[in-house]
């Protein structure tokens, strides 16, 4: 009985991903590869320059990370809300905007360019997702520890990192995604030097229109996102322990004699990141603020700032929701199963991150006319963003699901608790934080519009990001200027989102 | 809590059908149930057969600039005076939504596809997208402009990428240079800025430029001595005026742009001014034209022929400079003030062949990488 209603809560995300994102995907490079022969010369480098781009951003971003999500997980202090939901915000803005940003700021197109922009996109995602689980982490296997006689760099090393691996691992397997397939970032900022397999797939589908050659790099990114998945998984299994995780209440302690140094960690990481948005924020309101007044009145465009803002906010929420259930219900299917179903389930939820969205764009279009044509629909959007949106939620939330101690589960259920019961007294308020987290990134993904809804065609409904590129794409100070407001917009609704996500967490967690 | 999900997708069933917009696909038809479309019109005019009217709603892919400043009001009249609704898709950029209508070219996602440009014009035509289509004001648009001598696309508007300079910075003992051949000299050495033609489309256009005036054999040369009097590249249009320019903070006060910019800056100015900002060098433009065609498959050939014959009609295109800072095809049509007064059309652009483009743009591209990013 139960194991039937595990593969039932399976069924509706493997369904989801397969109808949304498999059929189109092998549809699209069928079409690919019967449409000629692909040329391959050259991929070699880039295969070798995609990789080790990613790999480098990965680390420099766990390394940047790390000192903040430590003072964030460790301290309670007035703003730490704050200092969370302004870290998210990079995470949404377009590539465009933050290259005029960094190019005044001095960071002209070079290697470093890439790996920095790389670190200010994915900060977020490790302060937040390492976060969630260190800020509940049980201080007392630590203190034993300390109490013991272990000096606290050992004790820190040998009792803490290794419960923060799952969840560090987590976040950089969605950061190297992100970078893996970076495609803005490097065409903007790399000053044309550098390419990425997702920068390769864009100029041979859509400048060359060559198809075959395409469809047969996608084949190769693919392959590198299923061996860095599968060797994340190994890695995992062999890291994967149970956490005894409490209330942040019980883990965060004041500042103490630790003032100076947290105070510091958050200064300075917060203003070298927040730098370029400040800049824009800034000059947003130069000349007597006349972007956002030009967004009052700004001619002839397909939506007012006012519906392109209800229209993003529509699509996150629609978005948000879907990652939640389809995101919500394969995490606990993968963190209950071990074995390999649920690492290859695993691994189709993760592939469309690690996908071109040129790719799923495409084939989206393509496959989704039958039964019922998708593909002037609005509803194609949100289906775009959710397949980004669904890992996010995938993995904040299996690094807590893993940690439940199924004692608890069973004793309740020993006790009368009915299923429900128990996933709704247990379960529910263990992950509620990790959730949290993987709603706000969903909600993120979409307002920034990322993946393939860029390539998918669409009815004209704009969103803040696509009204945004719209007045980027002509000359004059107020169109200029309405874009940055619209940037600033686009800040203030994922600040807000996010703050309101941490807050909106299902009950408050107790000791067991 | 397990039917949540299912509820979701049931949910996103419910509202496909109940709101999407114009979703006049086969199957609908076929079944004999019209969910479409949302927005009921009055009646259809020469409907006069007993079975119920079905009122007909076309498609119109366009690329986003296209598709981002459509309002009520842009097909409006054409809706008034056909009964025909019209929807716009945003399809990317012009090269995406050309690979999107050729993968779809089986079942086409539009009836009508609005903005491919010269560029892609060969490989649109090979791959037998489009129905042959005389517009009734055929006569009327620009001879130079109709380049399928079959109609299967129309002119609807053109723009000229040129270099734009910075008033400002030439305003001294510095001259702005007269045509591409100055670019080359020391006085305008670290001063221009461009974009990439893999990744951009004034970018392909100013590369398309040089091409023509230096010929197969001697742009390479050109561009060798570009590099070496220091021009900047950048990955498109955005970057180049907004991060570069310097009229935007940047260092480098010529950039490849429009003709048409130069109205723009004055439209969207911060305050109101008598005298655009920036010039342009008018000779070594390169012109693109921008094409609609009816896709073949659709099922609403005379109604999509109608919508073209209207996008050449004299209120449209009158409307086209300033809602997408490019100029009509009609040669009927006015220019607005703004434009007689800030905008130049050059004499003598530059254009090329569609199959020669088509024949040589990729092994260009690759020239140029090798010249310019060594």
């Amino acid at each position: 009985m139960r194991s039937k209603r595990f593969w039932l809560l399976a069924l509706v995300p493997a369904l989801y991903v397969g109808a949304f994102f498999l059929y189109p995907l092998g549809r699209i490079l069928w079409a690919g590869f019967v449409s000629g022969t692909p040329d391959l010369r050259g991929s070699g480098s880039l295969i070798w320059f995609t990789t080790w781009q990613a790999l480098a951003s990965t680390a420099l971003t766990v390394i940047v990370a790390f000192p903040l999500t430590a003072i964030l997980s460790n301290f309670t202090f007035r703003g730490r809300e704050t200092v969370r939901a302004l870290v998210t915000i990079p995470f949404v803005m377009p590539t465009m905007v933050v290259a005029t940003a960094f190019v005044a700021i001095g960071w002209t197109a070079s290697i470093w360019a890439i790996l920095a922009a790389h670190v200010f996109y994915n900060l977020a995602v490790v302060v937040r997702t390492v976060g969630g689980v260190w800020s509940r982490l049980d201080r007392h296997p630590y203190e034993a520890a300390r109490t013991l006689g272990a000096p606290r760099f050992t004790a820190f090393r040998a009792v803490t990192i290794p419960m923060l691996t799952p969840a560090l691992m987590a976040a950089a397997a969605i950061v190297f995604l992100f970078s893996f397939t970076s495609f803005g970032v490097v065409l903007v900022l790399g000053g044309l030097r550098y390419r990425t397999l997702e920068v390769e797939i864009y100029q041979q589908a859509v400048t060359f229109l060559d198809l075959p050659t395409a469809a047969a790099l996608s084949v190769v990114q693919i392959l590198g996102v299923a061996v860095t998945m599968l060797l994340y998984a190994r890695v995992q299994r062999r890291a994967g322990r149970r956490l005894h995780l409490v209330s942040e209440n019980q883990r965060l302690r004041p500042f103490g004699r630790y003032r100076l140094l947290g105070v510091g960690v958050v200064g300075v990481t917060l203003s070298l990141h927040l730098l370029p948005l400040a800049l824009l924020v800034w000059r947003s309101f130069r000349s007597g603020a006349v972007g956002w007044r030009f967004l009052a009145d700004p001619g002839p465009l397909a939506v007012t700032p006012v519906s392109a803002i209800r229209n993003s906010l529509f699509f996150a929420f629609l978005t948000t929701v879907m990652a939640l259930l389809i995101g919500g219900s394969a995490a606990w299917v993968i963190a209950r199963k071990s074995g390999m179903t649920s690492g290859v389930f695993d691994l189709a939820l993760m592939l469309p991150l690690g996908t071109s969205a040129v790719t799923i764009g495409l084939g989206m279009l393509v496959a989704l006319d039958r039964p019922i044509d998708l593909r002037r629909s609005w509803v194609i959007v949100p289906l775009a963003h959710s397949l980004v949106a669904i890992p996010f939620v995938v993995r904040a939330t299996i690094p807590a699901l893993r940690s439940l101690r199924t004692d608890l589960l069973e004793a309740a259920a020993v006790l009368g608790a009915s299923p429900w019961g128990v996933w709704r007294q247990i379960e529910l308020p263990l992950v509620a934080r990790p959730l949290a987290v993987g709603a706000g990134f969903a909600a993120a993904v979409s307002l920034g519009e990322f993946g393939a809804s860029t390539f998918v065609a669409r009815p004209a409904s704009a969103t803040v990001p696509t009204l945004l590129f719209q007045l980027l794409g002509r000359p004059g100070f107020a169109s200029y200027g309405g874009a940055l407001a619209l940037a600033v917009v686009l800040m203030v609704l994922t600040g807000a989102i996010t703050l309101v996500a941490d807050r909106g967490r299902v009950g408050e967690l107790g000791t067991f | 809590m397990k039917q949540r999900p299912i509820a979701l997708l049931c949910l996103a069933a419910v509202a496909l059908t109940a709101c999407g917009t114009g979703s006049t696909g086969t199957a609908s038809t076929e079944a004999g149930e019209p969910t479409d479309p949302t927005i009921t019109i009055e009646s259809v005019p020469d409907s006069t057969t007993t079975t119920e009217p079905e009122p007909i709603v076309l498609t119109l892919m366009a690329h986003n600039s296209f598709a981002g400043a459509v309002t009520n009001d842009t097909f409006g009249t054409f809706t008034a005076e056909t009964g025909v609704e019209v929807v716009v898709l945003a399809a990317g950029d012009a090269g995406t939504m050309l690979s999107q209508a050729i993968l779809t070219k089986a079942n086409p996602i539009a009836d009508v596809l609005f903005g491919i440009d010269d560029a892609f014009l060969s490989r649109a035509l090979d791959e037998n997208l489009f129905l042959a289509f005389e517009s009734v004001r055929i006569g009327d648009l620009a001879a130079s402009l109709r380049l399928d001598p079959l109609n299967r696309v129309t002119p609807i508007d053109f723009g000229d990428v040129c270099v734009n300079y910075d008033r400002a910075i030439f305003a001294g003992e510095v001259p702005p240079p007269l045509n591409l051949e100055q670019l080359i000299l020391p006085e305008f050495a670290d001063r221009l800025v461009v974009q990439n033609p893999a990744t951009s489309s004034p970018g392909l256009a100013f590369l398309l430029a040089t091409i023509a005036v230096f010929g197969e054999d001697g742009w390479q040369e050109y561009w060798a001595d570009l590099v070496d009097n220091g021009v900047k590249v950048v990955s498109d249009w955005d970057t180049a005026y907004y991060a570069e320019f310097t009229r935007y903070g940047g260092d480098r006060p010529m950039v490849v742009s429009y003709a048409s910019s130069p109205p723009a800056e004055v439209i969207f100015s911060d305050q109101p001014i008598d005298i655009a900002p920036t010039g342009v060098v008018d000779e070594g433009c390169y012109r693109q034209i921008e094409f609609a065609g009816i896709l073949a498959g659709t099922r609403h050939e005379e109604a999509a022929g109608l919508l073209i014959d209207y996008m050449t009609s004299i209120p449209f295109q009158e409307s086209i400079p300033e809602t997408w800072f490019v100029f009509p095809a009609n040669e009927k049509a006015q220019l607005p003030d703004v434009f007689e007064e800030h905008a130049v059309i050059p004499a003598a652009p530059f254009t090329l062949d569609p199959e020669d483009i088509e024949e040589n743009r990729e092994r260009w591209i690759k020239e140029w990488t090798e010249i310019v990013l060594p």
